[in-house]
């Protein structure tokens, strides 16, 4: 700012003769990386405080699931699909649903004043939390996916890929979660919006695919999630066919992309009413 | 420094649901008109439902007017938003976006998205927690302080990463006294270091009365004076306050108390009379002496306050606080 009059220093309320054509300088802005940094540390350290005993509830749930899935599957794909399916919905878990709670709540009791007053580009603020949440579900849903190969006896030579299945299905269910959270009129709704996509998640992605009916299998197609738990499924075989498993993985990144842009605009409404 | 103009902002009507009942249209702000001065410590006060924080969140760019305009430091508002928060630093009403964080780190996330880098962000947060008396909770989150602790932790946000404007929404909320002395000298610090201008919302006509430099009333959404306190109170110079607590109830069989009773507000025990210096000598000497005395428990003669000021301007005072 420009410098101030001495006379104002001392005394209160002093008129002071302005310029009014002059405008001051405006301080800087936070530029993309360093604030998204800033957000992901931020919202990280949130887990320690508060959601370590969702992440258990998000993991015992999968390998509830795989379980009761023991006595019906006896291996081959659909056993493939089913550890799959459960590992892919610890991120369901906690990148969609909890995610839109976390903003369906801050936007109704007007935490998002706070970030809407702080000059930090909307897509940080998204990005940071949506990669905060998808960095929680990394150790349930490794843990879930051993736990699987070694109920089902399958190889576990290409777990490996999870390092791709985990931030591209991550990117796409934050987004969602991040948007549903940040578009719903009511916090409750966000949470029922939030509860319903897992949901979808959970029947349409550990249920093998071809008992479903044809209407459900459409649905199955449309949920972001599908197509991560379709490449790391196709990873368990002896010979994995890596170019589909790429298309599925493309197909998350594609989806994640378009649902990160949807949550930033939606942050953008939801801050400046 | 910050000019407003025929600030208007009208809620929609809402129709009832199931349980809640309809409400009508709300004028928030109605053609408000003020003049912040650079270094000042102004102030917005008025009951709750006044309009004081619709108007805030208008000149903090976080709400769009219906129309006027909002200049501060030459840039307008309501045409560019997004650039409040790059003018001025806005301690809310909430802390849920800081509340899971650790003191330290709430300091230091803010400055870093108020545009600092890490090393300036991390010496300026230590400066400021230091000088709020915060350091030794600086590793407990939030959540885990006391109402008047935590909200000092967020003021201490807003002040990492300096703005020659700071506009605060009743920051002493729930605060003991030493946590209101280190705001306020914090406050003075930044004024006479760097002419530093304060917007101070506030419901708490002694605090309003002890660190505003200007004050503007509101009432349903329309400023209905704006002066220095002390001009404030020389509107209603010719008056006394006289508060009367009776022990059980007022002796109304005592002729002199009857006819009072017509003038006071009555809260409980509690009569509260504004009178002309003359009027109160006689209703002191009244309830002082005789029969009057025995049902006395306590009284106070007190010069205006503001919220005497509010009440002279035709304000509802139900709702300003005195504490």
């Amino acid at each position: 700012m420009s410098v101030v009059p001495a006379g104002v220093l001392t005394g209160s309320a002093l008129p002071v003769a302005e310029d009014p054509g002059a405008a001051v300088e405006l301080g800087p802005r936070a530029r993309l990386w360093p604030s998204l940094a800033a957000v992901y540390r931020a919202q990280l350290s949130r887990a320690r405080v508060a959601r370590i005993p969702l992440l258990f509830v998000a993991t015992f749930q999968s390998v509830g699931i795989m379980i009761l899935m023991r006595g019906v599957v006896d291996g081959g794909a659909e056993a493939r699909a089913v550890v799959a399916g459960s590992s892919v919905l610890v991120v369901a878990f906690v990148a969609l649903n909890l995610l839109a709670q976390y903003f369906g709540q801050l936007r109704a009791s007007g935490g998002l004043d706070h970030y809407a007053t702080l000059p930090v580009p909307p897509a940080a603020v998204v990005l940071g939390a949506a990669g905060a949440y998808a960095s929680f579900t990394v150790p349930g849903t490794i843990a879930t996916a051993v736990f699987g190969s070694v109920l089902f006896g399958l190889p576990m030579a290409h777990l490996w890929v999870l390092a791709a299945v985990i931030p591209l299905a991550g990117a796409a269910l934050a987004g969602l979660g991040a948007a549903l959270g940040l578009l719903a009129p009511r916090p409750e709704l966000a949470t029922l919006l939030g509860q319903l996509g897992m949901s979808a998640a959970l029947l349409l992605g550990v249920l093998p695919a071809d008992r479903l009916p044809t209407v459900v299998q459409y649905g199955r197609d449309l949920l972001p999630s599908t197509y991560g738990v379709e490449a790391f499924a196709r990873t368990f075989g002896a010979h994995p066919d890596w170019t589909a498993v790429l298309v599925d993985l493309a197909v998350c990144a594609g989806v994640g992309a378009v649902s990160l842009a949807l949550a930033t605009w939606a942050y953008r409404r939801a801050a400046v009413r | 420094m910050c000019a407003v103009r025929g600030l208007t902002k009208t809620y929609p009507p809402l129709r009832g649901h199931r349980g809640t009942p309809s409400t009508p249209e709300v004028r928030a702000t109605d053609g408000v008109r003020l003049d912040i001065r650079r270094a000042e410590i102004f102030g917005l006060l008025g009951p709750n439902g006044a309009g004081k924080s619709t108007l805030v969140r208008q000149l903090t760019g976080l709400m769009r007017p219906d129309s006027g305009s909002v200049e501060i430091l030459g840039h307008d508002i309501v045409r560019h938003p997004d650039r409040a928060a790059r003018i001025l630093a806005y301690l809310g009403q909430e802390s849920t976006a800081l509340d899971e964080l650790t003191v330290s780190l709430a300091a230091e996330t803010t400055g870093r998205l108020r545009g600092l880098d890490l090393r300036q962000a991390r010496s300026e947060r230590d400066a400021v927690l230091d000088e709020l008396g915060l350091t030794p909770l600086a590793s407990r989150p939030l959540k885990k302080l006391s109402g008047g602790q935590r909200r000092l932790a967020c003021f201490a946000a807003a002040l990492v990463g300096e703005r020659p404007l700071l506009v605060l929404d009743e920051p002493t909320t729930g605060m003991d006294p030493v946590a209101r002395r280190a705001v306020w000298a914090a406050v003075d610090r930044r004024r006479a270091e760097r002419g530093t201008t304060v917007l101070l919302v506030t419901h708490n006509v002694i605090e309003a009365e002890t660190v505003l430099d200007r004050v503007a009333v509101l009432d349903r959404g329309r400023v209905i004076a704006c002066d220095t306190p002390a001009g404030l109170k020389e509107r209603v110079a010719g008056e006394v306050r006289v508060e009367l607590v009776w022990r059980e109830r007022a002796p109304l069989e005592v002729p002199e108390v009857a006819a009072l009773r017509a003038r006071a507000v009555e809260s409980g025990r509690r009569w509260t009379l504004r009178l002309a210096p003359e009027e109160a000598r006689a209703a002191v000497a009244t309830v002082t002496g005789g029969a009057a005395f025995a049902a006395l428990d306590d009284f106070t003669l007190a010069t205006p306050s503001l919220e005497d000021v509010y009440l002279a301007l035709g304000g509802n005072t139900q709702g300003l606080v005195k504490a």
